[in-house]
């Protein structure tokens, strides 16, 4: 029987944010919160190893407000068998190294009381924050091997298998048991929850731990515990629209448009 | 780890598996130059390796005040675990101030592990460097929220800081040919019991080995509005024609028609060419932030809403199929006359 962990984090879908034309400021009001999509490609990569090995045990975790639950209870009805919510206020302004310390206390509490796990996951990185560090970091604090980029991931007897990108396309690793995996876009979609399994996560409990839970060293939690602060925010510069070709023929556009583009030296 | 007054500068010079620099490394001794001089420290090339020589030479001739080289079999390609433990070695042995690692896939995987087992701040996939002089700290500019917002971080109480930086972001300078600096040779080995993954095969997707979008002078760049991967043959041929590298959108990557190594955007490379020609390529904010460096982009797009109008110094409304060719025609009939 395996054990395998998945993180997620619920995030405001990036795709929907908007920006403030007059104040420049992001506006999330009324953008909808979602499950970070990497982290659900990564339940799926757990999800398929359960469809071959079905005693394979799911069990999720998050870190975030009070209503992350609601990500929670979307990946219960996915594939997760229970799920655990960490959140506490003496955690707000946590950044990376801080984030994976306090996971990593969650994941050795959730492993001392039901045993080790084989598969940490992690989606590749969160959409909003876009660092790709919590993975690796969460694998450190564990003192776990780690393969990030995966987009395939077969469970074998020993270890996993996984093919994972690079910039000029893939590796094939092998990673010996327990490790941790982050998880980029394969070339499938995630599964759909079935109207059954959504209602069954709904009436699912999802225990909320917090500092004390854990034994969390506040030094290392929240913005105390955290190297590094964010100084300023500001929305890239936006540039301003050049000329719309509207001539009369498309030939005609094209002769204007390499007339131009020789003009500027670019061809 | 705590601060520590040092003032040195390291890049971490990345290395292929024929022991070449990549080109990152090279690009970042560039900033790395400006903030070591800032800050009156020296700045080191770290270089890993199965065979370092060729990658120390580069270095030097890029500017590196020294080298500090670790070459052995074990380090012949990227492992987290053997990478990780040298690094941190010789952070011990040395502490630098500031080091910056490329935001190569491989540098994106170390880079938190060191800082974590050191218990630094790393920040992210930085786009901008700038240094306070007087605090020696770091100001790194890094997107966020999928490129719609723009966030400077400090790491003020800890060293060394770290950071990771885009590819292409940064110009390398040019060589000065023959250019020799000190280099330390730090003998150390991990063993094989200690390196928990192992490399089974590679599997190379860059049919051309000119396939290097981050230094590519003119790109012709596919989207959706492509319509497929058999919509791909005409930007090749306007490519070809142009001498410029072919790139795509997440969307047509996403969608299959194209590998991965080509995709451009936040989560993929990061373009300044001098000419950009998006076809069929809405323009999604995720997409804008990787060519925002562009000195001239061209948008075909069918669209008139299209956003990618809303930056693009030409724009056409047309549909790719149609206008690809043609001017693909008219740049031969340029060329030619």
């Amino acid at each position: 029987m395996k054990r395998i962990l998945v993180c997620v984090k619920q995030v405001p879908d990036t795709t929907e944010i908007r920006i403030d034309p007059v104040k420049h400021t992001l506006i999330r009001d009324g953008v909808p919160s979602i499950v970070n999509p990497f982290d659900a490609y990564a339940l799926e990569q757990a999800a398929r190893i359960k469809d071959k090995e079905p005693d394979t045990e799911i069990v999720l975790l998050s870190m975030g407000p009070p209503q992350a639950q609601n990500a929670l209870k979307k990946c219960l009805a996915i594939g997760g068998d229970k799920a655990y919510l960490v959140s506490g206020r003496e955690f707000g302004g946590s950044d990376t190294l801080a984030t994976s310390y306090i996971l990593s206390c969650a994941v050795k509490k959730e492993q001392e009381l039901e045993g080790p796990f084989d598969i940490v996951f992690c989606g590749k990185q969160a959409i909003d924050g876009d660092t790709a560090q919590v993975g690796p970091e969460l694998a450190e604090h564990l003192g776990l091997a780690q393969v990030t980029y995966a987009v395939e991931v077969s469970a074998e007897e020993s270890g996993v298998i996984v093919r994972r990108e690079t910039e000029e396309g893939f590796e094939k690793v092998r990673a010996k048991y327990p490790c941790l995996i982050t998880v980029t876009k394969p070339n499938f979609d995630p599964r759909l929850p079935s109207i059954k399994a959504k209602l069954a996560a709904n009436h699912k409990e999802i225990p909320t731990l917090g500092a004390a839970d854990l034994a969390i060293d506040l030094d290392r939690a929240g913005l105390q515990g955290s190297p590094t602060r964010v100084k300023k925010t500001f929305t890239p510069p936006v540039k301003t629209s050049g000329i719309k070709l509207t001539e009369e023929n498309p030939a005609m556009a094209v002769e204007k448009l390499l007339a131009l583009l020789k003009k500027d030296g670019v061809v | 780890m705590t601060k520590v007054e040092n003032k040195d500068f390291w890049v971490f010079v990345e290395t292929d598996t024929a022991g070449k620099a990549k080109n990152v490394g090279l690009e970042l001794l560039n900033p790395g130059r400006r903030l070591a001089d800032g800050q009156g420290g020296r700045l080191a090339a770290v270089i890993i390796g199965g065979h370092v020589d060729e990658a120390v030479k580069s270095a030097a001739e890029h500017g590196a005040d020294m080298v500090i080289a670790v070459e052995g079999k074990e380090f012949a390609h990227y492992t987290t675990d053997a990478y990780t433990k040298v690094m941190c070695e010789l952070v011990d042995k040395y502490h630098p101030a500031t080091i910056l690692i490329g935001a190569t896939n491989n540098g994106r995987d170390m880079g938190p592990r060191i800082a974590c087992r050191l218990q630094t701040g790393l920040t992210a996939d930085c786009t901008a460097l700038d240094l306070d002089a007087d605090t020696g700290n770091m100001v790194w500019t890094r997107p966020a929220f999928g490129g719609n917002l723009m966030a400077s971080i400090v790491c003020p109480s800890h060293r060394p800081q770290l950071g990771t930086v885009r590819p292409g972001v940064f110009k390398k300078t040019e060589p000065t040919a023959g250019r020799t600096v000190e280099v330390i040779r730090e003998d150390l080995h991990v063993s094989p019991e200690a390196i928990r993954t192992e490399l089974l095969e590679t599997i190379c997707e860059v049919a051309d080995e000119a396939v290097d979008l981050e230094s590519a002078e003119i790109i012709v760049a596919g989207g959706r509005g492509v319509g497929g991967p058999a919509g791909f043959a005409p930007l090749k041929e306007l490519a070809q024609a142009l001498g410029a590298t072919l790139g795509a959108s997440r969307a047509a990557v996403d969608a299959g028609w194209i590998s991965h190594v080509y995709q451009i955007g936040q989560t993929g490379k990061t373009v300044a060419p001098k000419l950009y020609i998006a076809c069929g390529i809405s323009g999604a904010i995720q997409h804008l932030t990787g060519v925002s460096d562009a000195k001239c982009i061209v948008a075909i797009n069918k669209d008139p809403q299209a956003p990618i109008f809303d930056v693009a110094d030409y724009g056409v409304v047309g549909d790719v199929q149609e206008i690809v060719p043609l001017l693909t025609e008219a740049i031969r009939k340029n060329r030619s006359t």
